[in-house]
């Protein structure tokens, strides 16, 4: 094998170039599908004016981007502000080697698939602390140390959840996760099922509300948008960022929406498995790229499913503050995650049914919220703005009166009013 | 050459002792979140402010001066560039002030036309307020809701005084012209949309998690501060002190009004917020009395063209959507006031500032000044 691999190479380049291109597209709709909705959400119509229902305004926009003028800040360092935004989109792009879209269909399948997007989607971290670093403007630097703040502490969760999915289904490939895993120790031989019958979110309910949660975070998504809050740190790292390179950043963000949107499906909402096999519902045999179309389809469907539900808590909730935002993730989800890992270890090990998962983490999650819940009723009392009533006094003039005075019975009486 | 007095040396601004690098933060008049064209600017310790400056003036227009050249009837058009959120509040208050020095008696209909239009307005104040106070915490879509619920306040708006915000309709002695015809229809209709929109913005926005534990203990100013430093509108309130002008000295037609005001017990941010909601629900209640106790007759009482109120001084002052909005007239008999001194309320309560944000985070800083909903237009005048 010392002779260089051509066709190893050009495979390669073909896989990396179609599925760039795959992206790209995907980002474009993503675009048009977060202003629509938002829109929807909003009571506005959303972009319109461009192509039918506005589906060529993504492409519209791209070309305005590219004819931006790139400024760069006088003072800022040259060649570290260029290199920054392409150290965002280089990992989020990565993470896409090794994630299958149906059985097979992936660019480069890897038995460590789990661990190499764990530890490759952290690497983004780096160049939003560069940007932020080498803007030269006081609001980049904040951003970019609180980008750093949160996603460190967000991937935390992630990682841990990701550990208890490689118990579950003892192997760290992602096509394992939904097509099941065989183990042979010596000559007994232990299967485990993936998510042909059952996704995992139900298997472990806790888990995916803690992926969620945290992937929503390590998006820097609202109700999470710290990093780039707009009222806050203007535009956080991309501040100084315009043109071209600012498309960059955001092409790596809606990779990175649409990767976590995946593997929040891949993980615990069955990937491109249909609930019962194609075969059964369509009644006839269908060949293999049949099933793997099918697959995908099905599988892009749940995934821009999770993503509307982003696009949705985008247009209701407001953004918390850093110091709630690192309270929530270290008090509240990572021993969660903890507990979900511990969990799953013991129910493995004494071998108890899997039903025993929800059974325990269910109940887990209620009291959760209830206690969160009760914590919020004694903050969000109501009673402490309450309406005064207008008494004449005795020397004629008014008085301001709290409702708990006798007269307010009298107002209250006369019917007008409240 | 005279020698000049010696500069006081100024007072070190940074008081922390970590020995750390400390940041100077500009904030605004550029920065999205600060309302209009406030400048901050913030000593941080990492995201903690330690201190902080604000600059105002970069709206000033000299409009005390201006006013002191314009006959009145002029000057009315000037006040609705002052706070330009309510507009038709100022204008009543200058209006008053030389009603009351010319000793002027306003017949009813005007009164209730006035009262009805300055009650709408401060719904539109305060929908604008609830908007932008959510957008500063990152909450998109209550702004859009508000925006929309006060576009109809201002189509009403049109209708009667042929402008949107720059109305210029009330007179010395009464109003420009009299009200649309179905006027009482339009308002009970608008009325009950203004209603449901505000339910559906506190129901959205007022009890959310996020929103709670963004507003909750954030900035508290107690009663005695609050008079302290002059507070007035719904900031005073907010910290418990039952003080409305409405009530207190009422004006116009208010005493034959039946109406609650709202009164804060915590006096922080989310009191000063769900204040205004319920405030907004009160004018409601205004308006719809207002209605049904407005009857035809003259809308004007008999003015010279250019009035010349007789020589003496006068204090006016209303319960403005932001606080509470003075007039201190000074004529010399000319057509012109001698002086004509505006209490801002916004200015005012911009007073406490620094106290508020000193301690807090910095993403606080824009809620806070969002909480004090000033108007630079007032501010700076």
């Amino acid at each position: 094998m010392n002779e260089f691999n051509w066709t190893f190479v050009a495979i390669a380049v073909l896989g990396l170039f179609g599925l760039f291109s795959f992206l790209a597209t995907v980002v474009l709709s993503l675009t048009w599908y977060e202003r629509k909705m938002l829109a929807r959400i909003q009571m506005r119509v959303g972009p319109s004016r461009v192509g039918p229902h506005g589906l060529l305004q993504p492409v519209a926009d791209v070309f305005k981007l590219m004819a931006k003028e790139d400024v760069r800040p006088d003072v800022s360092s040259k060649s570290l502000f260029w290199i920054a935004p392409v150290l965002v989109l280089v990992p989020a792009f990565l993470v896409w080697i090794t994630i299958p879209f149906a059985d097979g269909l992936v660019v480069q399948p890897q038995d460590l698939g789990l661990l190499y997007v764990v530890a490759i989607s952290t690497l983004g971290i780096v160049g939003l602390l560069l940007a932020g670093y080498t803007s030269a403007s006081k609001y980049s630097v904040l951003g970019g140390i609180r980008a750093a703040a949160q996603l460190v502490s967000y991937e935390i969760p992630i990682i841990v959840v990701v550990l208890a999915i490689a118990i579950l289904v003892q192997s760290l490939d992602l096509r394992d996760v939904i097509t099941g895993n065989e183990v042979v120790i010596g000559e007994r031989v232990i299967t485990f099922n993936g998510q042909g019958a059952i996704p995992f979110a139900a298997i472990m309910p806790l888990g995916a509300v803690i992926f969620l949660i945290a992937g929503l975070a390590e998006l820097g998504r609202t109700p999470f948008d710290i990093h780039h809050a707009e009222s806050e740190v203007v535009g956080g790292p991309f501040l100084e960022y315009s043109g071209a390179h600012w498309a960059v950043f955001f092409l790596a963000e809606y990779f990175n929406t649409f990767v976590i949107a995946a593997l929040t499906v891949l993980l615990f909402f069955g990937g491109w498995s249909w609930p019962s096999p194609p075969e059964s519902i369509f009644g006839t045999a269908l060949e293999e790229w049949q099933t793997d179309a099918l697959g995908v389809a099905w599988f892009l469907f749940k995934t821009y499913l999770v993503i509307g539900l982003f696009f949705w808590f985008r247009g209701t909730y407001p953004r918390l503050r850093i110091d709630q935002l690192m309270a929530f993730g270290w008090q509240i989800l990572i021993p969660l995650s903890f507990v979900n890992l511990i969990l799953m270890a013991i129910v493995m090990f004494y071998e108890w049914p899997l039903w025993a998962m929800p059974a325990i983490s269910v109940p887990l999650l209620a009291a959760t919220a209830y206690l969160a819940a009760r914590r919020n009723d004694r903050k969000v009392n109501t009673g402490s703005v309450t309406l005064y009533r207008r008494q004449k006094r005795a020397d004629g003039g008014n008085e301001l009166v709290p409702p708990a005075a006798a007269t307010y019975e009298e107002a209250g009486a006369r019917g007008a009013g409240n | 050459m005279p020698e000049l007095p010696a500069q006081p040396t100024p007072p070190t601004r940074i008081d922390n002792d970590h020995g750390g690098t400390d940041m100077w933060i500009n904030m605004g008049p550029q920065h999205p979140a600060t309302h209009g064209v406030f400048r901050m600017e913030l000593a941080l310790d990492s995201e903690l402010i330690v201190d902080a400056i604000s600059h105002i003036g970069y709206l000033h227009r000299g409009s005390e001066r201006l006013f002191e050249n314009e006959i009145y009837s002029q000057i009315i058009t000037l006040f609705d560039r002052l706070d330009y959120v309510s507009n038709f509040n100022n204008e009543l208050v200058l209006v008053m002030a030389v009603e009351k020095l010319m000793s002027l008696e306003v017949p009813d209909r005007a009164e209730y036309i006035r009262v009805i239009l300055c009650e709408l307005n401060r719904i539109a104040s305060h929908l604008v307020f609830i908007g932008t106070f959510a957008l500063d915490m990152g909450a998109l879509t209550p702004s859009l809701y508000t925006f929309r619920d006060r576009e109809k306040i201002l189509a009403l708006f049109e209708a009667t005084s042929g402008a949107r915000m720059m109305h210029n309709y009330f007179r010395v002695g009464g109003v420009k012209q009299d009200v649309v015809d179905d006027f009482p229809q339009r308002v009970n209709s608008l009325l009950g949309e203004l209603e449901r929109g505000i339910d559906e913005v506190d129901q959205l926005l007022s009890h959310g998690e996020v929103f709670v534990e963004r507003t909750r203990g954030i900035a508290v100013i107690d009663g005695e501060t609050a008079l302290d430093w002059g507070l007035t509108g719904a900031c005073l309130r907010a910290s418990g002190v039952a003080y409305d002008v409405r009530v207190d000295e009422p004006y116009s037609v208010y005493d034959r009004l039946d109406f609650a005001v709202p009164i804060g017990t915590a006096g922080d941010t989310w009191d000063r917020y769900y204040l205004r909601v319920l405030e907004a629900r009160q004018s409601i209640i205004i308006v719809r009395q207002a209605i049904q106790q407005m009857e035809p007759g003259p809308i004007q009482t008999k003015v010279r063209a250019i009035a010349r109120p007789p020589k003496g001084e006068v204090y006016a002052h209303a319960e403005n959507p932001r606080g509470d909005f003075a007039v201190y007239l000074v004529s010399e008999g000319g057509e012109s006031p001698y002086r004509l001194k505006v209490r801002p309320p916004s200015f005012c309560n911009l007073m406490p500032l620094r106290d508020l944000l000193i301690g807090h985070y910095v993403a606080d800083a824009v809620v806070i000044l969002g909480s004090l909903d000033i108007v630079l237009g007032e501010v700076d005048r």
